[in-house]
């Protein structure tokens, strides 16, 4: 039987029996925040403390309760049929349970996240798919898949998208690769993803380029795991340099969130380095700035004091606190000001040249 | 010193020049110089004290003379600035000789000099308000009065002669007027009509509460008519008259009260002039201050006065006697309540008399709880004297203080500290007493004496105490409403998803046990 299925019928028959016992039932699910994750470099991703919530049968939790249950019945029954649901769609079932149906697909989702993180799977385990873009790709990399149809394998060469990019599909796990590249670049902005590719800056510096398009989805973050560990090829990664790209976009794809930590095993990149922007590289390329928003101080202050990652590493707690000095922060278009290709033929070669200045 | 000798003569001529200056200064002139003390400080005030001097007057009278009140005010928009207001009631009328003075001379009264519980005291209200009508528009007040059935009713137009301080009737004469008795005054003035808070209908609708035997009616400018219907035809207890009090006494007062007295004996004069003093405690007292008991009155001296004032002061007098209070009553009050606030909950208190200054008093309290009343607002806070209410100044009030210094979280309300609780309620205080120790002339809030304060607030605790235990109830009722609907809701769903998952599952089994598990738990 699937492990899935297995624990879901074991945690209603658990259920079920004490129910019948006429004993309040319950069910165990691990706290979900940063506040109940550990980080070891060594490890190399955020991992859950253990902490659980009880969530007991009460008048106060039987809506989630009855919704949690239903929400694994609902798995059950898409992966007995080895069907999938989008998060979207599992939202809309819900609307046939009556006074049980989510108001908000945000409470959906997170019914979703608990069960995954009771059973320690992630949720296309559980038959649900995100129905978010997992990133693009261009440069010197083949994907092997199969056809959905015939099952037969295809090769998908990055190199002949033109001016396009290969969309990462929401499953990668069955993905194969074939490439001779040095290293994948990932990058935060599809504008400076767009401005690299149409300039082919993978074939002069032979490497695979990476779009995430904001903080990357689990699917993008287990993409660049799965090739970087199967090629051993280094990552390094590209944002504008502000508390969000390098705490929400870095730090997500480097060990993980907390938030998600029950799965952040499968969904790091522990060898990611960061190239930049650096807060060094305002003064050192000359770049123009914007003051720091009233959020970005209050996140730089709150990683400072609550991140388990910035706490493990002292460079970042560094660099943080001279953005927080400076009060600016920079984008990665930023470097346009020095002309347009600035950032290919000048930024990126001198940085390459200097990896050991990338930030842990 | 402008009289001080010198024989320079440059300073004598400069005390000519001052004398010159120095008349007597008329009484129009002190009344806009004091205006605000008197409540016409602005259009919007005058308007309403106007009102409030004349049904304060027609609800004494009427009283007075054991009538049930029917009272109307009707408001006319004249000019923009200008408004007519009529006032008319069904008292016992006033005996043509009065007429004049009572409306043209300031300071003319009969309440002034006793000491009972009434609701004007000063007898400057009605005269200020035609003064004011006068001062502002030049137009002179209307009255017509009758006494009784078969009685002729009297019309007079008067004026105020502001320089002698005397009325100057412009017009007198009998008229016809259906009306058995009673009295109907109209003036012309400036001022600005305005609903709301602080407004004409409000006291009125206030008046009505602390005042259950009376019937009123106000028509609005915009021709609105409100009717303020009595909640009962019992007349409130009378108010008996009383000596003062020794414990309350000041030198003034006493020395005066010396001078006016009948009796022969300063013996008889302390036993006679007081309450709660008798024959042999008057004599003690005489010895105290080295007087005879039988020195005349008159006679003592103003340092023999002070020495006998100080005597008093030490001496311990039995509490005032209390049948000089004429309380609303609990049960009037929370009928009035319920007549005029769409609530759900009533509680009212009256509390024994207690004495300030020797001055007794007594305090009523009641709370209206939910229904139509403004959830998320501060509590609206009623606050009478004498059974008038008391629209401006709260914040310098006692009652005020009592109210907002009480813990208003252990009975159910939100506060934060300091201030009024938060909620759905209706708080109303009353202080019945001979002497209501008002903070300016203008009578609107209550000084600060300990002894009131306390009173206040053991009786709003009562109140309090009552409501708490309501809406604990309430929520008890409300959670338990919840819990059922939730387990109606939610029970089955839980039976189905099992079913779904495992399949031979006894949904109507899962959901009995299951509701039965829940009902036992108090969670």
């Amino acid at each position: 039987m699937n492990e899935v299925i297995k624990k879901i019928t074991e945690t209603a028959t658990r259920v079920h029996e004490k129910i019948n016992k006429k004993v309040k039932p319950e069910i165990k699910i691990p706290i979900r925040a940063l506040s109940n994750v550990n980080y070891d470099p060594k490890v190399g991703f955020f991992e859950l403390k253990g902490a659980k919530k009880k969530r007991e049968l009460t008048v106060n939790t039987i809506k989630s309760f009855a919704q949690s249950l239903k929400m694994m019945g609902l798995s059950k029954q898409v992966v007995e049929s080895n069907d999938m649901a989008t998060k979207r769609e599992a939202y809309y079932v819900s609307k046939n349970w009556g006074d049980a149906r989510f108001n908000e697909q945000t409470e959906s989702d997170s019914t979703m996240d608990d069960i995954e993180a009771m059973f320690m799977v992630n949720r296309e385990q559980l038959g649900f798919i995100p129905e978010e873009k997992g990133g693009d790709i261009a440069g010197k990399l083949i994907v092997i898949d199969k056809d959905p149809t015939t099952g037969k394998e295809i090769k998908i060469d990055c190199t002949k998208f033109g001016s396009g990019a290969y969309s990462i599909p929401s499953l990668v796990e069955q993905l194969k690769f074939e490439t001779d590249a040095k290293f994948i670049l990932a990058i935060e902005t599809a504008g400076m993803f767009q401005r690299l590719v149409k300039h082919n800056y993978w074939k002069t510096s032979n490497c695979i380029l990476i779009s995430m398009g904001g903080v990357p989805t689990r699917a993008c973050r287990r993409f660049i795991r799965r090739l970087a560990d199967d090629k051993k090829l280094p990552v390094y990664v590209f944002t504008d340099g502000d508390p969000y790209g390098y705490m929400s976009i870095y730090r997500t794809l480097k060990v993980g969130s907390g938030n998600a930590a029950h799965i952040n095993k499968y969904f790091c990149v522990p060898q990611a380095k960061f190239l930049g922007v650096t807060p060094e590289d305002i003064d050192e390329y000359k770049l123009p700035t914007h003051p720091l928003k009233d959020v970005d101080k209050k996140k730089i202050k709150d990683v400072i004091k609550n991140d388990p990652f910035v706490k493990q590493h002292k460079d970042w707690e560094k660099a943080l606190q001279l953005l927080q000095k400076k009060g600016q922060r920079v984008e990665q278009q930023a470097l346009a000001a020095h002309g347009l290709n600035f950032v290919l033929e000048t930024y990126l070669p001198e940085k390459l040249k200097k990896k050991d200045k990338f930030l842990p | 010193m402008q009289t001080k000798l010198s024989s320079d003569t440059k300073e004598m001529n400069h005390a000519v020049e001052q004398a010159k200056k120095q008349r007597e200064i008329s009484i129009s002139e002190f009344f806009t110089k004091n205006r605000h003390l008197l409540g016409f400080d602005s259009p919007l005030k005058s308007l309403s004290t106007t009102i409030k001097e004349g049904v304060d007057n027609a609800l004494d009278a009427c009283e007075e003379s054991n009538i049930p009140p029917t009272i109307k005010v009707e408001i006319k928009q004249t000019t923009p600035e200008r408004f007519k207001i009529i006032l008319e009631d069904n008292g016992p009328g006033i005996v043509k000789e009065q007429i004049p003075k009572i409306f043209g001379k300031l300071l003319y009264g009969s309440k002034f000099h006793k000491l009972s519980q009434s609701r004007g005291q000063q007898g400057i209200g009605i005269s200020a308000a035609a003064l004011y009508s006068q001062l502002t528009t030049g137009k002179p007040i209307k009255i017509i009065s009758k006494i009784g059935k078969d009685k002729p009713a009297y019309y007079y137009e008067l004026h105020l002669d502001t320089q002698r301080n005397e009325p100057e009737i412009t017009k007198e004469e009998v008229v016809e007027w259906a009306p058995y008795h009673g009295t109907k005054i109209e003036m012309e003035m400036e001022g600005k009509y305005q609903k709301g808070k602080r407004s004409v209908s409000e006291y009125m609708k206030y008046t009505a509460v602390a005042n259950p035997h009376s019937n009123l009616t106000l028509v609005e400018p915009d021709g609105t008519i409100i009717e303020y219907p009595r909640a009962t035809k019992e007349m409130p207890v009378k108010a008996e008259e009383i000596k003062p009090h020794p414990d309350g006494i000041e030198l003034g007062i006493l020395i005066n009260m010396l001078k006016m007295t009948e009796a022969r004996t300063l013996q008889s004069f302390l036993t006679t002039e007081f309450s709660r003093i008798g024959a042999g405690t008057a004599k003690k007292i005489c010895e105290g201050a080295n007087l005879y008991t039988k020195s005349r009155p008159s006679r003592i001296a103003k340092q023999e006065a002070d020495n006998l004032l100080k005597v008093m002061r030490e001496t311990k007098f039995v509490a005032p006697k209390t049948d000089c209070l004429s309380p609303i009553g609990d049960e009037l009050l929370k009928k009035s309540l319920k007549k005029e606030f769409d609530a759900d909950y009533f509680v009212t208190v009256t509390r024994p008399a207690s004495v300030y200054r020797g001055n007794p008093f007594k305090i009523e309290a009641g709370l209206a709880y939910g229904g139509t009343i403004e959830k998320d607002s501060n509590a609206e806070l009623i606050r009478f004297a004498n059974k008038v209410p008391l629209q401006y100044q709260q914040a310098a009030c006692a009652i005020s203080k009592a109210v907002t210094k009480t813990n208003w979280k252990q009975y159910g309300l939100s506060q934060s500290n300091g201030n009024l609780p938060v909620g759905p309620v209706v708080i109303v205080v009353h202080m019945a007493s001979v002497w209501v120790p008002f903070t300016s002339e203008s009578k609107e809030s209550i000084a600060h004496y300990s002894e009131i304060i306390k009173e206040i607030r053991l009786a709003i605790q009562e109140c309090g105490r009552q409501l708490g235990k309501h809406i604990r109830k309430q929520k008890k009722e409300k959670d338990a409403a919840k819990k059922l609907s939730y387990l109606e809701k939610y029970v089955p769903v839980i039976g189905e998803a099992l079913q779904e998952i495992l399949g031979n599952v006894d949904e109507k089994k899962v959901t009995a046990n299951l509701k039965d598990v829940l009902e036992r738990s108090r969670k």
